[in-house]
């Protein structure tokens, strides 16, 4: 429904004002991990220095954070892709009872603010009286990140021809073969991109996280630490443009391979 | 492929045989795919909801200050009678609210834009420019608004320079909404809320602007409506649900925040941060669990509201 009428300036300022609003400040963000000063947020800044990129890796608490949350992340991702294909699956190829409420079940640990999950867990680990540790993480980013790939892999489904999988099975490939050579090929760029959107949810994740933490610290509770009670305000700012980099490219990645297609990959996030 | 045709045996090998199973059963094979991620969402995140919401009918010991095991509405007594846990639901919800109407004002012209104005290569561009903001760090985003807004930020440099200060000081200066600097006041919590939330509202307004027939607006306009009209009471009532749509993630996400109050803001508690403290330092997990309940029930009639209005069509 392009309208073949040029844009007026009103409409025109308004969508470039909201675009800019959401833009700016993350290049502020990158601003100031060049400043060279350390003690408050002057701006203008009063000089550009790259040595706080130097300083942020060479310490000791941030390197364990960042490890702990790319292996949470990729573990919950793991998980995610292979209980949210499920899902998708069995959604796609048969109508049964209750296939509208498992949609909404998906979907709630998103749509629910996230405190409720977090809280929810923390007590239920509590009762089971399981002890906080990298898998308490990856029950919790598991649970949110499946949404993300069923969303993904569903819509792929969606548009998946069924009779390629019954022509498949009329030239003699059993049910295996069928799912190794035409299911899985299929849907490889889905399960990439629904991948990755999970990978960088679960990396950046923080509220959910601070419940089944416990004295654990990913990059982003370390962020929310330094936050509440700053210590080296560049380091900050420095870890502050890596975790800006880091989701990027799963993002810009998970949009190009999906572009081509009519559900654009996070679009329900 | 070829490969893969060259090595089908046609002796029936164990694996055959369960696959041929299994596709004459269909709902066996469907019980199947359905069980592992039904089991996780059902026992670990259902299991744990219940759980905390059973939690909301113990209380604790008057005391000790022990949680006792055992049916009580004391908890839900005391909820009710502290006129104190009213000014926090109030809080948030007025918030919620202001930040949703905020959101829908700021991303109708971008979403209008992108589906009615941009060409292919702009449009992608921007919506790529909405999904950067929506999946980049949440905390990010949050820390960079406490450089723009503090005492000695970005904002106050601009209104220096500009010799715009005595337009920021008569803006902090409005009772209530108001303080001491952008980064102390309900104004400055709620400018942080609606730039989070914005590409949540964004997105679901350009799928229900996209689903807009062309044909219905050049009937408007064969029919005699001026743009304006046609805009007003053709384009506006079809892309409503979006709105309603998007609402739904602005309100219960604002709902639910507790980090972005407690670092942008008044020091008084918001419904996310109040949760967060009882069950955290106070160490008093019923009235958090019940505490938790409101943003349920809240979420529940407007949910229903929303289907009414058609947002789930929009989703």
């Amino acid at each position: 429904m392009r309208s073949n009428v040029k844009a007026g300036w009103g409409l025109k300022g308004a969508a470039l004002a909201g675009m800019l609003f959401l833009h700016i400040p993350l290049l502020i963000i990158l601003l100031y991990a060049f400043s060279i000063e350390e003690k408050s947020f002057v701006f203008p800044i009063p000089g550009f220095t790259t040595k706080w990129f130097a300083v942020a890796f060479e310490r000791e608490d941030v390197r364990r954070a960042l490890g702990l949350s790319i292996k949470v992340a990729a573990i919950a991702t793991a998980m995610a892709l292979v209980l949210g294909t499920l899902a998708a699956a069995a959604v796609w190829r048969s109508r049964f009872f209750g296939r509208e409420a498992i949609s909404l079940l998906l979907i709630l640990p998103i749509a629910l603010p996230g405190i409720i999950t977090g809280i929810a867990l923390r007590s239920a680990i509590g009762i089971a009286e399981i002890p906080f540790s990298t898998w308490t993480l990856v029950l919790g980013h598991a649970t949110f990140c499946i949404v993300v790939v069923y969303n993904n892999v569903l819509a792929r489904f969606r548009r998946t021809n069924r009779a390629l999988i019954e022509a498949s099975m009329d030239l003699g490939a059993n049910g295996f073969q069928t799912l190794r050579y035409v299911v899985l090929p299929n849907i490889a760029t889905a399960l990439l991109a629904g991948g990755m959107l999970a990978f960088a949810l679960s990396f950046d994740e923080v509220i959910v996280t601070t419940f089944t933490a416990g004295q654990q610290s990913t990059l982003p509770i370390w962020m929310l630490s330094e936050l509440i009670r700053p210590r080296q305000r560049p380091v900050t700012n420095v870890v502050a443009v890596f975790v800006i980099a880091v989701t990027f490219v799963p993002i810009v990645l998970a949009f190009y391979l999906t572009r081509d297609t009519h559900d654009v990959a996070g679009s329900v996030k | 492929m070829t490969s893969a045709a060259a090595a089908l045996p046609l002796d029936r090998s164990p694996l055959q045989r369960l696959s041929s199973a299994l596709y004459l059963r269909p709902a066996l094979l469907t019980f199947l795919l359905l069980t592992p991620p039904l089991l996780w969402l059902g026992v670990i995140y259902l299991g744990s909801l219940f759980t905390l919401l059973a939690h909301s009918f113990f209380a604790l010991d008057e005391f000790s200050g022990v949680m006792v095991r055992e049916f009580s509405l004391a908890t839900w007594k005391e909820f009710f009678g502290n006129p104190a846990n009213w000014d926090v639901v109030i809080r948030s919800a007025l918030m919620a609210i202001a930040v949703t109407l905020a959101a829908a004002l700021i991303a109708f012209p971008i979403a209008y834009y992108m589906v009615r104005y941009a060409g292919l290569r702009m449009k992608a561009v921007l919506y790529l420019g909405v999904m950067l903001p929506l999946w980049s760090s949440y905390l990010v985003r949050v820390y960079a608004w406490k450089l723009i807004l503090a005492k000695e930020g970005i904002v106050s440099w601009f209104a220096n320079t500009l010799h715009l200060g005595w337009l920021l000081d008569l803006v902090l200066d409005i009772p209530e909404i108001g303080g001491p600097s952008l980064s102390t006041s309900y104004l400055g919590t709620f400018i942080v809320f609606t730039y989070i939330w914005l590409p949540f509202m964004i997105l679901p307004v350009v799928a229900a602007l996209e689903r807009v027939p062309g044909s219905v607006i050049e009937a408007s306009g064969d029919l005699g409506a001026k743009p304006g009209q046609t805009f007003r009471k053709v384009i506006l009532p079809l892309a409503f649900p979006g709105v309603v749509a998007g609402s739904i993630f602005t309100f219960s996400l604002t709902l639910g925040d507790y980090i972005i109050p407690s670092i942008i803001g008044k020091s008084v508690p918001f419904l996310g941060e109040t949760v967060y403290r009882l069950q955290g330092t106070a160490g008093n997990v019923p009235m958090a669990a019940a505490f938790t309940v409101v943003p349920i029930v809240i979420m529940g009639i407007y949910l229903t509201l929303a289907k009414r209005l058609g947002a789930f069509d929009a989703l």
